[in-house]
């Protein structure tokens, strides 16, 4: 990474505890960078405005592109490249070419869909991301601040938003 | 907030456990040096691998001859280990699918290793019909490929040939889902981790940190892929059980092979689901997680799956009668009392008449009765299996062509190694990966962690309650 952000951030104890610093946060006019969690936390997308994932409308293109991919050639190959007859079938024996079909289209979205994931999210193997704090995959929640070039005023009143809120520590880091 | 008590939901997670305690407890087997259960048990099962790999390095140099297979008999012990394999993997999916979809939260206790099964059952079952070509450097040729024999294809209306398919579906999704359940607790483990295994859980957990917006899309990915997983997990073993019932052999030739193989194959997964985890439980202390609520659910779908193949059975048996045909009549008839009968009685006796003592509400929750009856139903889906190929292909039309088949060394010791493969791999993965998903416990604490949920806390509420309401 070559660009270095100065990040405040304070750690909560219970997911109810931070859900509450966040509509706090929104009702001051905050500008909540990140949110860190240690498990998927319910209500989290709601309050912090979370577009809906559209995740699922890739996974469904993946998904068409098997059934095509897989019907298609497999038509091409006992209609045009080589018909062969099996057991006095049509060469186009639509029925028997499902269950190819459906297992690709199967195949298709998961690995596309898994494969988007992981880009999406700056995820892939030997990928390092900063970590704030090695609590935050344990049992701290976390809300960060980007203070980078922020006035000591701004500093200072993020600090007392954190001590209102109930944060068990506050810290910052520049990542 | 307070959730809303259940008086009849049992908690799913014991002990008054935090947050912090349950990565503690379930970080800590892969922290520790090995206890000597775990070194003995993994000795054993890598001498089964070796002896294994040893019989197949054997079959693949001197050719299948080395097995007793015969013109009448082709299909025997090979392919009946390859359906049992692929059955057992079932479970795992049906688990991490399928309850996801039916938001069942006890799959959170056993969903991690459930899934690990599942793909190492998997690559236990594919190695048959890899071995079973006799050639087995031209395996590649069963998949389509633009190649320089005409260019010649695949047969893609061949049931065998769906299967290919299949299976190599089922194993990447598999494993792709497991993965990715996988990466948040790989990343707890790399918080906790010093030195070399920081680095190497950092490889592991792709750089995962819990930002809102990345457990927002991981949701939606595990939900797509049950969502995806679910049909694929009753098309793999309804493509199994094709590759019997588009052949013309009567016993094989019928139409409730989709659904029987299907609820067969989840039968025997959860036996084997079960087998694993009371001892895993056990070994690793995971009691807490892994409850008897966890155990009496599993124990409900195996009453539940083994009376729909108990009815399946007699169905077959009904039919074969009321056909009218003759050659399907003798088909169930030489099941039943021909040579191969004790596998039929072996069959019948653990997979129909055994389940049904889960009944009783004492015995689906004694640990030690389940055990056994794990065990039971695995030797009694092996036994269905045989029934189905071995017997069946041994009294086929032409009585002249009857033969009697017994298994040489060899197969037996290729069998024996996919269990040290499956046992190899399990006893790695409770080593290296966390058992329970971690996350997944820590999401569902608060809605059926025993301090917020079960009888008793119902009690207490509806007590200060009625207190509250007397002042």
């Amino acid at each position: 990474m070559s660009k270095h952000n100065e990040v405040l951030y304070g750690l909560y104890n219970d997911e109810e505890i931070l859900l509450d610093a966040i509509r706090h946060a929104n009702e001051k006019g905050l500008d909540i960078s990140e949110v860190y969690t240690p498990f998927p936390v319910h209500g989290l997308d709601d309050c912090l405005g979370l577009s809906e994932s559209r995740l699922h409308i890739a996974g469904f293109v993946y998904g068409i592109l098997g059934t095509m991919t897989a019907f298609g050639v497999m038509t091409w190959v006992f209609t045009r490249e080589w018909p062969i007859i099996f057991g006095g079938k049509p060469y186009f024996s639509a029925p028997a070419f499902i269950p190819i079909t459906f297992e690709l289209t199967v195949l298709f979205a998961c690995v596309g869909m898994v494969i988007t994931f992981y880009t999406i999210c700056g995820m892939g193997p030997g990928i390092t991301n900063p970590v704030l704090d090695d609590r935050i995959t344990d049992d701290k929640f976390c809300i960060a601040f980007n203070v980078d070039g922020a006035s000591s005023d701004t500093v200072n009143g993020l600090k007392s938003f954190f001590k209102e809120s109930g944060a068990e520590e506050i810290n910052s880091k520049t990542i | 907030m307070s959730a809303v008590i259940s008086p009849i939901r049992e908690p799913l997670v014991n002990g008054h456990k935090t947050y912090h305690q349950i990565t503690e407890d379930i970080c800590s087997p892969t922290e520790k040096a090995p206890g000597k259960s775990w070194i003995v048990a993994f000795i054993l099962a890598v001498s089964c691998l070796g002896f294994g790999v040893a019989c197949i390095l054997w079959t693949i140099w001197q050719g299948i001859g080395t097995w007793d297979l015969n013109r009448t008999i082709g299909w025997g012990w090979d392919i009946t280990n390859f359906v049992w394999w692929v059955g057992i993997g079932h479970a795992g999916t049906l688990i991490s699918a399928i309850l996801l979809l039916f938001r069942q939260k006890w799959r959170t206790g056993v969903n991690r290793a459930a899934e690990a099964m599942t793909i190492f059952a998997v690559i236990c079952a594919a190695l048959f019909p890899g071995i079973h070509m006799g050639r087995i450097w031209l395996a590649f040729f069963v998949f389509p490929y633009p190649n320089t024999r005409g260019p010649l294809w695949v047969n893609f209306n061949s049931p065998l040939l769906w299967d290919v398919f299949a299976i190599s579906t089922y194993f990447t999704v598999s494993l792709l889902f497991w993965y990715t359940g996988l990466v948040p607790d790989f990343a707890t483990v790399r918080d906790r981790a010093r030195g070399f295994r920081k680095k190497f859980y950092n490889f592991l957990s792709f750089g995962w940190t819990g930002k809102a917006k990345h457990w927002q899309r991981w949701e939606a990915l595990s939900l797509v892929l049950a969502g995806l997983a679910t049909p694929l997990v009753l098309s793999v073993h309804t493509i199994v059980s094709f590759d019997f019932a588009t052949s013309i052999i009567p016993g094989w030739h019928t139409t409730i092979f989709p659904p029987y193989f299907v609820a067969g194959a989840i039968f025997s997964g959860f036996a084997m689901v079960l087998t694993l985890m009371l001892i895993t439980r056990k070994v690793l202390k995971l009691e807490d997680y892994i409850t008897l609520a966890h155990i009496e659910s599993m124990n409900k779908v195996i009453l539940l799956t083994g009376t729909i193949v108990g009815v399946a059975y007699l169905t077959e048996l009904f039919i074969a009668w009321y056909s009218g045909f003759v050659y399907e009549q003798f088909a169930f008839y030489n099941r039943a009392t021909g040579i191969y009968w004790w596998s039929y009685f072996g069959m019948m006796s653990c997979n129909v008449l055994a389940p049904q003592f889960f009944w009783f509400k004492k015995l689906r929750r004694s640990i030690v009765f389940t055990f056994f009856m794990s065990i039971f139903i695995n030797i009694g889906m092996w036994f269905e299996r045989f029934v189905i190929i071995a017997t069946t292909l041994a009294r086929d039309y032409l009585p002249s062509a009857w033969s009697y088949y017994i298994p040489t060394w060899v197969e037996i010791g290729i069998f024996v190694g996919t269990l040290g493969i499956f046992f190899t791999f399990f006893l790695l993965f409770t080593r290296i990966a966390p058992v329970v998903a971690i996350a997944e416990v820590k999401s569902i604490l608060k809605t059926a962690g025993d301090q917020y949920t079960g009888p008793e806390v119902y009690e207490a509420e509806k007590r200060k309650k009625q207190n509250e309401h007397a002042q």
